[in-house]
């Protein structure tokens, strides 16, 4: 019952989210374009499973997925479980943290595999491509990204380094791989820092950054604890670009191999 | 036929929730040393994730991706460039203004402007600064989907309009007040939703495909990426016209 009442407070927040998607198209199509909607009841059980769909992904994650990796998130971050108990933590010492950056490695990787915006578009991606970019290669390479990214936003939270002098780093290789890269693959690969960070990756990313800096002594969760989803959105630019240069180099080596 | 449809439908479904079981089922047995808690209330969650996704799956290929692809050719069989552009604005600002991601993270921003004594710490100049912030945002996304539609109509190349965009955001850091770099970095990801996403990239690949001389790939792609961008310089704009 309470289950009930819960899942259909979340299927409404779908409905409301399709809501000015629906007012906006129907309007076009009755002022505008002045024509009726193809295949009408196709397109609307389509929607209606859309929005049961992504209700109910969203109700499993939250009531299996989500306090799991929460309750991780914080224990993982713990000076008890960091230092061992009864140690009295003065000073930060970076290489403690091998369990926080393994685990921020592998929850970015794997929510990003479950990140259904991302799926949408690797799968429009292969179908243009007509299957040239595959999508699992697509999803694995942006995942690879995400993972990388968290890992080393986790770092940056405990060593306390200012936000801007990774990304802007990062910026500038962005900026020489996009130089290098094929042309086809810059458009994608631009996309795919902007789709990685959603439903399933954005509430355990949040609750990692806002509790580690919340825990790593000298840390201000108002100041550190932002960031992370900056890290998972740029570093897929870089691995798809990369292994695009990649499979390109390959290609060009095995037609003229001097 | 269709019971085979529907189980690979749910395999799919399992494989990309696979993953996340097995990172989370590690640390908390290997690392943590702790008992799963609730089994069984997490079989069932799980269970409704892969239902939910299969599902969400099959949507997308019926509806939000043709109808994507539809609303493009009928705007671009209409030739109306003013009628394009007014329906990329308004799909991105109304997809995002009311986006509960965004509505957080503004009222977060506002608590934290607020203890930083950057405003005043009243609940009225609270909620105004939140409002703002998620305008601005909302304004943002509207401009980045009509910037690159403009582009695929055009055939600009992206790289020039992204690289530019990244230089203003270097620009803007080193002149933004401190407090509002790991948002406006922040809100470049949260904006665009699940459904806006499909629908975004349908109606991208739609219009590069029903324009003459646009590659689908090269140039249908990209609308996101303007979507990820314009927010941060919006956000680092806003904080500097606030604080002065």
């Amino acid at each position: 019952m309470e289950f009930i009442h819960y899942f259909s407070k979340i299927l409404l927040g779908t409905c409301r989210d399709v809501l000015p998607i629906i007012i906006l198209i129907t309007g076009f199509q009755l002022l505008v374009l002045r024509q009726p909607i193809p295949h009408l009841g196709r397109l609307v059980v389509g929607g209606v499973y859309v929005v049961i769909g992504l209700a109910l992904f969203l109700a499993g994650l939250e009531k299996a997925l989500f306090p799991l990796g929460k309750i991780m998130a914080t224990q993982l971050s713990d000076p008890a479980f960091i230092y061992g108990t009864g140690e009295i933590v003065t000073r930060v010492d970076w290489k403690a943290y091998g369990w926080v950056y393994l685990f921020a490695a592998m929850i970015g990787f794997a929510t990003t595999i479950a990140e259904p915006s991302l799926i949408a578009v690797a799968f429009k991606a292969s179908e243009v491509s007509a299957g040239t970019i595959s999508q699992w290669g697509l999803r694995i390479t942006v995942a690879l990204g995400v993972a990388f990214g968290i890992s080393l936003g986790t770092f940056r939270i405990v060593s306390g380094t200012p936000l801007y002098i990774y990304i802007l780093i990062g910026y500038v290789i962005v900026i020489v791989q996009t130089i290098f890269a094929p042309k086809g693959i810059i458009a994608l690969a631009y996309d795919s820092g902007g789709v990685t960070t959603s439903t399933v990756t954005v509430p355990l990313v949040a609750a990692l950054g806002l509790g580690l800096a919340a825990s790593v002594p000298g840390r201000n969760p108002a100041l550190d604890g932002f960031g992370l989803i900056a890290f998972a959105s740029l570093f897929p630019i870089i691995t798809v670009m990369g292994y695009a240069q990649l499979m390109h180099w390959q290609a060009t080596r095995r037609t003229n191999p001097h | 036929m269709i019971t085979s449809i529907i189980l690979k439908k749910l395999r799919d479904s399992i494989y990309d929730l696979l993953p996340i079981i097995l990172v989370i089922a590690f640390f908390q047995i290997v690392v943590l040393k702790q008992p799963l808690p609730q089994i069984g209330e997490v079989i069932f969650g799980a269970l409704l994730v892969v239902a939910g996704l299969s599902l969400f799956v099959q949507g997308l290929e019926m509806s939000l991706f043709p109808i994507g692809e539809a609303m493009a050719q009928a705007l671009a069989r209409k030739g109306s460039l003013f009628w394009i552009l007014f329906f990329a604005f308004a799909l991105g600002f109304s997809t995002t203004v009311a986006e509960p991601a965004l509505i957080a993270v503004a009222a977060e921003a506002a608590e934290i402007a607020g203890q930083g004594g950057l405003i005043d710490p009243s609940q009225d100049s609270l909620t105004q600064y939140a409002f703002g912030l998620r305008m601005s945002v909302a304004f943002s996304v509207g401009l980045a989907i009509l910037i690159g539609v403009m582009r695929i109509i055009r055939g600009w190349p992206i790289h020039y309009l992204i690289i530019g965009g990244y230089v203003v955001v270097m620009l803007m850091t080193i002149i933004a007040p401190q407090e509002i770099i790991g948002i406006a970095y922040d809100a470049g990801g949260v904006t665009t939703s699940t459904i806006t996403v499909p629908l975004v990239a349908a109606l991208g690949v739609g219009l590069a495909s029903t324009i003459r001389g646009r590659s689908p790939l090269t140039d249908g792609f990209g609308l996101i990426a303007f979507a990820s961008l314009l927010p941060m310089i919006f956000v680092m704009g806003y904080g500097l016209i606030i604080f002065g």
